[in-house]
């Protein structure tokens, strides 16, 4: 029986079915699922890395021993593993190696929306593209046997709406994989330039048959509807295109994006008067379409920015209009999202805010800091940056505004890449503070386990960093563990901390409110009582629960989970517990 | 069939969806779910649709083509009306959470919500908070409202049931078929 599986769900289906038996992964929306499904089958080992430079240099390893293995991350993951990427598609594989990766066009989880086929061509690796859950578990299969058969890892390119949603695979049973022999190889394993110049010329052999693969495959297929219009498109797009225009068009749906068939494209666009290419993002099959001499639509006319639907497909193909729907006479005020209510990180930001410090930010739900009321953080960039953006900015504007500058950086995101940031800041004598915002998880991206949690994705105990001794080793003399809650002790080690002529670091340590284990310790919520003078300092908490109704402020309860953070902050003791 | 399920990130649209989607691939349909995770679950608007039929391509709902909208709080109602086909239906949980910009006074939360939706379209509002704290626990309101969304569906009741039986933990089997019930027989 078919069941209904998220695109993710169906790629961990395929990598057991092509009996992949590693997997090494970073957590990034919307590419996590994979790695999560990947821990329903025992036979696999998988991890979670520290980020995902090592997670792809586990993967090639396995890789390289004989094994299947795969690699998984969003779209900006594959900007922090490029430097193995690159390189691996000239030494070529044993074992057959996959590269999963997840663009989010529209941004739904995401800081920009990069398109990653120009790293396939970049790195000259195969890519191919998926359409639905159906295909995540077939490309996936025939991910591994291409590359096996082409000695080259392949990317799969993924895409939030193909991820994230949910349609029909039926499973089949897995191949028979077996470890191929390890020999030792330099010659292909050792990436010296007299090597590495040989390796070149079988890479750009390798395209060529790759090139030649690509008017063949199967994935690479035409729908001719008898029509004069012909569409060229792949991905989630192909499914928009399907919706929208229906059999009134001729196809040429792309399964293979990287690289991408000069006949097929030419013979296709013979037979039709008009050729559309549809693509989100940038246009990576349309700059081809005219480097080769045939003439398409594309960007002129489909915008490079977010998502397509089919409405929009079919008003530029067609010139039909969406159907008419229901205007009411009123906006909605937008709901953006928030720090939960009992986020621990409502605390720090408070008591930032209250300091009037210059907040540089990094990756993760305490990105949400920046919003009001908390407004308290001025920056971020990419996984890691906090560290290094506030030891540049105090190197640009001397020592006293060193003092005001701060980062606030998770457990998770500092382990990924903040590490090396502290080391410069230590080497290169910068005296900023920096905050390590320990919620014991990685959080975001929906409660993995890292290096600093103490247990492994299967939830085995192991060894847990100590970020305490880890900064003492990089030569930070001033350490602090505070509970974001204690605001008053929080605000006071703050205080000492930026004033000293030296690298702090301040571990604010409380786990995340909705991890199971903190849901059992909060119980009741808060009630306002008649003390209250309806100062509304608790209002300047941002807390979801909490608001103003007629003047009068009150508590939500079916939000609260009485984390008593308000408790705290209010001044006329007016905020009680109640069960 | 385009079913769009609307509510704020926590209150539970996932498993709604999630439901439904079963129950379409009992009753023999092809099925697609279009889910949201991430850094907008967060208390944010969030958008779950479920589409069924002979063969769906696109995940994704376009505005005017929703059959049935399932919001899970009157503001996430407003807002998603534009969705709804004209002359489909609405199905509402009364309740209303704040969102930051109302919370932080840059913005009002709407009056009358549900007095100008049914001035435009066919809406059944239901105090289902009411109902699943009735049922025994205020996060059973998304199963009083997949209970009220199965009876505007010609899906028969007994695909529903089992497919409850076979979606949530073993110990709140009970809970939620009770659930499904307050929802069902309003």
């Amino acid at each position: 029986m078919k069941k209904l599986m998220l695109g993710n769900e169906a790629v961990a289906r395929g990598a057991y079915e092509a009996g992949v038996t590693v997997v090494s992964s970073y957590p990034g929306t919307p590419s996590t699922e994979i790695t999560e499904n990947i821990v329903k089958y025992d036979n696999i080992y998988v991890e979670w890395a520290p980020n995902e430079k090592v997670a792809a240099e586990v993967a090639v390893g396995a890789a390289t021993g004989g094994a299947r293995a795969m690699s998984c991350m969003k779209h900006v993951g594959l900007n922090v593993m490029a430097d193995p990427v690159f390189t691996i598609s000239y030494r070529g594989i044993n074992g057959g190696l996959v590269f999963c990766v997840a663009d989010d066009p529209g941004m739904h989880s995401s800081q920009n929306e990069q398109d990653s086929r120009h790293y396939a061509e970049a790195a000259k690796i195969l890519m191919l593209e998926p359409s639905d859950s159906g295909e995540c578990r077939d490309f996936t299969k025939l991910a591994y046997e291409l590359s096996e058969k082409y000695d080259t890892p392949v990317f799969l390119r993924l895409h939030t709406r193909v991820s994230h949603s949910q349609s029909l695979v039926e499973e089949l049973e897995p191949v028979d994989y077996r470890l191929k022999d390890y020999e030792k190889n330099p010659g292909k394993n050792v990436m010296t330039p007299a090597n590495a110049i040989r390796a070149h010329v079988r890479v750009e052999e390798r395209m060529a048959k790759l090139s030649e693969l690509a008017n063949t495959t199967d994935v690479n297929r035409i729908e001719d509807n008898g029509s004069k219009i012909g569409v060229i498109t792949s991905g989630i797009s192909y499914m928009y295109s399907k919706e929208a225009l229906g059999d009134s068009v001729n196809y040429l749906k792309l399964g293979m994006v990287y690289p991408l068939p000069k006949k097929l494209i030419k013979d296709f666009a013979a037979k039709c008067d008009k050729v559309y290419v549809i693509e989100e993002l940038d246009p990576f099959i349309e700059n081809f379409c005219r480097q080769i001499g045939v003439d398409v639509i594309g960007k002129d006319v489909f915008t490079l920015l977010g998502e397509y639907t089919p409405a929009m497909i079919k008003k530029q193909v067609l010139g039909v209009d969406p159907v008419e729907n229901i205007v009411m006479d009123e906006d909605a005020p937008v709901r953006p999202p928030v720090m939960c209510a009992g986020c621990p990180h409502r605390g720090t930001y408070y008591v930032l805010k209250k300091l009037g410090l210059n907040v540089f930010g990094d990756i993760g739900c305490y990105t949400l800091g920046a919003n009001a009321p908390l407004s308290a953080m001025d920056t971020n960039l990419c996984m890691g940056a906090a560290i290094g953006e506030a030891h540049g900015i105090g190197k640009a504007r001397g020592n006293d505004f060193a003092k005001t500058a701060v980062s606030v950086i998770g457990d998770s995101t500092f382990i990924h890449s903040g590490i090396t940031g502290l080391i410069n800041m230590v080497y290169n004598k910068s005296i900023n503070t920096v905050l390590i915002l320990d919620n014991s998880i990685t959080g975001m991206t929906g409660h993995q386990d890292n290096p600093t949690t103490g247990y492994t994705i299967r939830k085995e105990p192991t060894k847990q960093v100590n970020l305490i001794t880890l900064c003492k080793g990089i030569g930070v003399d001033s350490i602090s563990v505070v509970d974001p809650f204690d605001v008053k002790g929080l605000t006071k080690t703050l205080k000492e901390e930026t004033a000293k002529e030296e690298p702090s670091v301040i571990i604010v340590q409380r786990p995340c409110a909705l991890l199971p284990e903190m849901r059992k310790t909060y119980s009741g919520h808060c009630v306002i009582t008649d003390k209250c003078r309806k100062c509304k300092m608790c209002m300047q908490l941002g807390c979801p629960a909490i608001s103003v109704d007629g003047g009068t402020v009150k508590i939500d309860t079916t939000q609260c989970n009485g984390c008593g953070l308000c408790e705290n902050v209010c001044p006329f003791g007016a905020i009680e517990k109640e069960d | 069939m385009n079913i769009m399920i609307v509510g704020v990130g926590g209150q539970g649209t996932l498993l709604a969806s999630r439901i439904l989607g079963r129950v379409a691939i009992k009753a023999g349909f092809d099925v697609k779910i279009s889910e949201v995770h991430g850094m907008s679950q967060r208390g944010g608007s969030v958008t779950t649709y479920v589409k069924y039929g002979d063969k769906v391509y696109s995940p994704i709902i376009d505005k005017g083509e929703a059959d049935i909208i399932l919001a899970f709080e009157m503001l996430e109602a407003l807002r998603a009306v534009p969705f709804l086909k004209i002359g489909g239906k609405m199905i509402a949980n009364t309740q209303e959470i704040n969102p930051m910009p109302v919370i932080t006074g840059a913005a009002k939360y709407p009056a009358d919500i549900e007095k100008k939706i049914s001035k435009k379209l066919n809406l059944q509002a239901v105090d289902a908070l009411a109902l699943a704290k009735q049922a025994g626990t205020i996060k059973a309101v998304n199963v009083v409202l997949i209970g009220l969304l199965a009876k505007s569906t010609d899906v028969a009741k007994q695909i529903w049931l089992e497919t409850i039986r076979e979606t949530v933990p073993e110990k709140f089997v009970d809970l939620n078929l009770k659930a499904f019930e307050l929802g069902y027989n309003i």
